[in-house]
């Protein structure tokens, strides 16, 4: 799922400031699964903005509160139609798409984000998350045992690791697993450490051009199918 | 500095010397050069280092330029953290053109351990992907299949870490290097000669050269800073507390001790192809090292 983190209150009050009547939206997948954004963080959100209101500025916001199912899909944005012609400004805790959706949906609001996208991941305990796909477009996880060099490596390296591991660790942070050790030990685990042995090229960094895009073709189907 | 070209020593049986010059940050080259001065005779190459620790610094390129301006033979330290393979290639055409052909091919430490941590990491290739760029360029093509005008020849090197905790991970890269063209592999700093002596057993069977890197360690405080925060340096506790036994301002003496120690036991037990000595700073004090282990580069 997508990874985000809301951004602090001070910054969010900064972005608002200009507008009277603020829609506070909410996300229901993935921003509510990471606690950034969903219908929890925005009734926080709502209250904590209330609070700094009250508690001084001259700023009088009027505060709306909804969250979508999805932000990042046109079927659930046209639930907002209705509302959007009341506020001034939608403040999104949906990630980078949503706010971008919203943008594209709705020419004459401003959109601002209330929170950092960080990255896909998943949550590897409570309260943590760690990335795991940096959607390069051109998977290699059948040749790295199903970890991901190009993501857990701090140098995306791709023959094997650098030098600089030490007690498993990553030279660029201690707290953190050096991917290739895991890899090294996965492949050997599964009796596939030829698949180290293997040159790896540079990538192809325009596996899929940037902005990527993808249009469906048909998924490729046995010969005898076909 | 004798004649031969370092390539050609290499196919000798002479035990080489090389040692490393760190670029200062800033436009006064006047230390390097006169370190430069100091080595060029006393050694069989210098590398120059790129941005070491991810700290910016003077080009590891205009410092080779400097090492033969000044009669020197330069090895360029080459990092793949940040440059892609367009700024790469470019100076790789440009080191060729000012006849720096020996290069040493590294993947770079990580930006999180230098004094840029906020600049984009490239790392559009790694240390194995450099070497076989290197030799692409030298069949007359740019990695992209297209033609070059002139066609470049180098002489590669590599590096290797015998004393890593986890040794096969390493070993499988070190012979992704050789397979790539590495001809010489300048070690990690080596403290522990037993693990040396197995590495170079396993190393015979290819036909390359493994010069062992030697670090000079300065004080107790440097050694511990070391092997807190500089990757792929691991000082043991006997030789920190053996710094740290001697008088205040005596640190670094005993550091050329230990290493001129290491150095004569290497050559004598013939444990290496020669030695890389790596003064961190202390360059000027590689000749007492090298007197002091009675090492001499051979006159051609
Ligand atoms: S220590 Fe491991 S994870 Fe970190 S940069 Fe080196 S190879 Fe990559």
């Amino acid at each position: 799922m997508i990874v985000a983190e809301q951004k602090p209150l001070p910054e969010i009050r900064r972005m608002i400031s200009p507008y009277e009547r603020v829609l506070i939206l909410g996300c229901g997948t993935c921003m509510t699964v990471c606690d950034a954004g969903g219908e929890r963080e925005v009734s926080f959100l709502h209250n904590a903005l209330r609070v700094a209101q009250s508690k001084g500025g001259n700023e009088a916001h009027h505060f709306l509160e909804s969250t979508l199912k999805r932000q990042c899909e046109p079927e659930f944005l046209e639930m907002l139609v209705d509302k959007v012609g009341e506020v001034d400004v939608i403040l999104s805790l949906g990630c980078g798409i949503g706010v971008q959706a919203i943008a594209e949906r709705f020419p004459d609001t401003p959109v601002l984000p209330g929170v950092n996208t960080s990255f896909m991941g998943i949550s590897s305990e409570q309260g943590v998350w760690d990335e795991r796909c940096a959607a390069c477009g051109d998977c290699r996880l059948e040749d790295t045992a199903g970890i991901c060099p190009v993501t857990r490596c701090t140098k995306g390296i791709l023959n094997g690791p650098c030098a600089g591991t030490k007690n498993g660790k990553c030279e660029a942070n201690k707290d953190m697993d050096c991917a290739w050790v895991l890899i090294y030990k996965r492949l050997e685990r599964l009796g596939q450490l030829e698949k180290m042995r293997r040159y790896y090229p540079m990538r192809n960094f325009r596996a899929i051009p940037r902005p990527k895009r993808l249009v469906r073709t048909p998924v490729a189907l046995g010969e005898d199918d076909g | 500095m004798a004649n031969a070209l370092f390539e050609e020593k290499l196919h000798s049986d002479e035990f080489l010397v090389t040692t490393e010059i760190g670029p200062p940050k800033g436009v006064d080259v006047s230390e390097m050069i006169h370190h430069i001065d100091i080595l060029k005779d006393k050694v069989d190459a210098i590398n120059v280092t790129d941005h070491q620790s991810s700290v910016m610094r003077f080009p590891s390129l205009g410092g080779c330029l400097l090492v033969k301006e000044c009669g020197g033979e330069p090895i360029l330290q080459m990092t793949c953290r940040d440059r892609n393979r367009l700024a790469l290639q470019a100076d790789l055409l440009l080191a060729y053109s000012r006849s720096i052909v020996n290069v040493l091919c590294l993947t770079g430490d990580s930006i999180d351990v230098g004094d840029h941590k906020e600049a984009k990491p490239v790392f559009d290739s790694d240390s194995v992907q450099l070497l076989k760029m290197i030799r692409t360029l030298e069949s007359g093509k740019d990695v992209s299949g297209n033609d070059l005008k002139g066609v470049p020849k180098f002489c590669l090197g590599a590096s290797v870490h015998p004393e890593a905790d986890l040794i096969e991970p390493q070993l499988i890269k070190f012979e992704k290097k050789v397979a790539a063209g590495a001809q010489f592999f300048q070690t990690q700093g080596i403290f522990d000669l037993a693990s040396l002596r197995r590495f170079m057993q396993y190393a015979s069977q290819f036909d390359i050269k493994i010069l062992a890197g030697i670090i000079v360690l300065a004080s107790a405080r440097m050694a511990k800073y070391m092997n807190d925060n500089v990757p792929g340096i691991i000082v043991p506790e006997a030789i920190i507390d053996e710094l740290a036994s001697v008088e205040k301002g005596k640190g670094l003496q005993k550091g050329i001790e230990i290493a001129a120690k290491l150095i004569r036991t290497i050559k004598e037990e013939n444990l290496s192809h020669g030695i890389h000595i790596m003064a961190v700073g202390n360059e000027s004090v590689v000749p007492d090292i090298l007197e002091a282990a009675e090492v001499e580069v051979a006159r051609h």
